[in-house]
């Protein structure tokens, strides 16, 4: 992924076939997520989420219970959520004991077109934090006029 | 900020090859585009177009320096995007807080319940 944008996860009591059903039930993704959810959680299904008077396309990449599932959403698109106009979310969900889940969420940002996919890997291999770097040398930057 | 801009300061930092010219240019200070061009797996091309979104957006300025134009980042801008991030970060903690009770409940509800 060289546009990494957020990873993060949660250690979940209860079995990974309760968390793929809170996860990926309409009913209940309308509950933790957005509003207003019309889904069918299916692999190249579209959809709609709204929040509040805002929302946008959905589409369904990988569903694969009780493992897999991810989405593409824009909500400031023109057509439908496709490679290089929207952000990818996707869920992971791993068994830490028969009643304990661990529950990842990696958001990635629009993939750029114009790089060599060889360049690709070596900024994702680089850039395992991916925002973390510019973080980090703002920080110098700004220490360093600080100092000036 | 209006909504408008948000949205464009989003799609700004969403590309990696212009948060790449914008690490270039936090860590040196200022760069020409052609200094940048050198150190980026993109063309030359690509890199004026990724410097006209990102002065648009904010996050860089320009100045002339004899027949060089030099751009550097606005650390306030960088850092308002910086925020954002933070504030997306913050908002999937939120959702998975919130999937973690209801799965821990509906679960905690079906032991209490076997027969179901």
């Amino acid at each position: 992924m060289p546009s990494l944008l957020i990873d993060r996860d949660v250690l979940i009591e209860a079995p990974v076939e309760v968390v793929w059903r809170t996860l990926t039930e309409p009913a209940q993704m309308a509950q933790w997520f957005a509003d207003r959810v019309d889904l069918v959680v299916e692999p190249g299904a579209r959809g709609y989420m709204g929040f509040g008077d805002q929302g946008g396309p959905v589409v369904v990449e990988v569903v694969d219970p009780p493992t897999r599932f991810s989405f593409r959403w824009n909500d400031n698109v023109n057509g439908q959520p496709a490679v290089g106009n929207s952000m990818l979310v996707e869920f992971t969900l791993t068994a830490e004991g028969p009643e304990r889940t661990r529950l990842r969420v990696v958001e990635s940002g629009h993939e750029s077109l114009d790089w060599p996919a060889a360049e690709k890997q070596r900024y994702a291999d680089d850039h395992r934090g991916g925002w973390g770097t510019i973080l980090d040398r703002l920080a110098t930057l700004a220490a360093k006029r600080q100092r000036e | 900020m209006t909504e408008q801009a948000d949205d464009e300061l989003w799609s700004a930092i969403a590309d990696p090859s212009r948060r790449r010219v914008l690490d270039l240019l936090v860590g040196n200070g200022e760069a020409s585009a052609s200094w940048l061009a050198g150190r980026v797996p993109f063309s030359r091309q690509a890199v004026s177009k990724h410097l006209v979104v990102l002065e648009r957006v904010g996050l860089i300025t320009r100045r002339k320096q004899g027949r060089e134009v030099l751009y550097q980042v606005e650390a306030d801008r960088l850092d308002q995007a910086s925020r954002a991030m933070a504030e997306l970060a913050a908002q999937w903690d939120r959702r998975l807080g919130a999937i973690k009770r209801l799965a821990e409940s509906a679960h905690a509800e079906a032991k209490r319940r076997p027969e179901l």
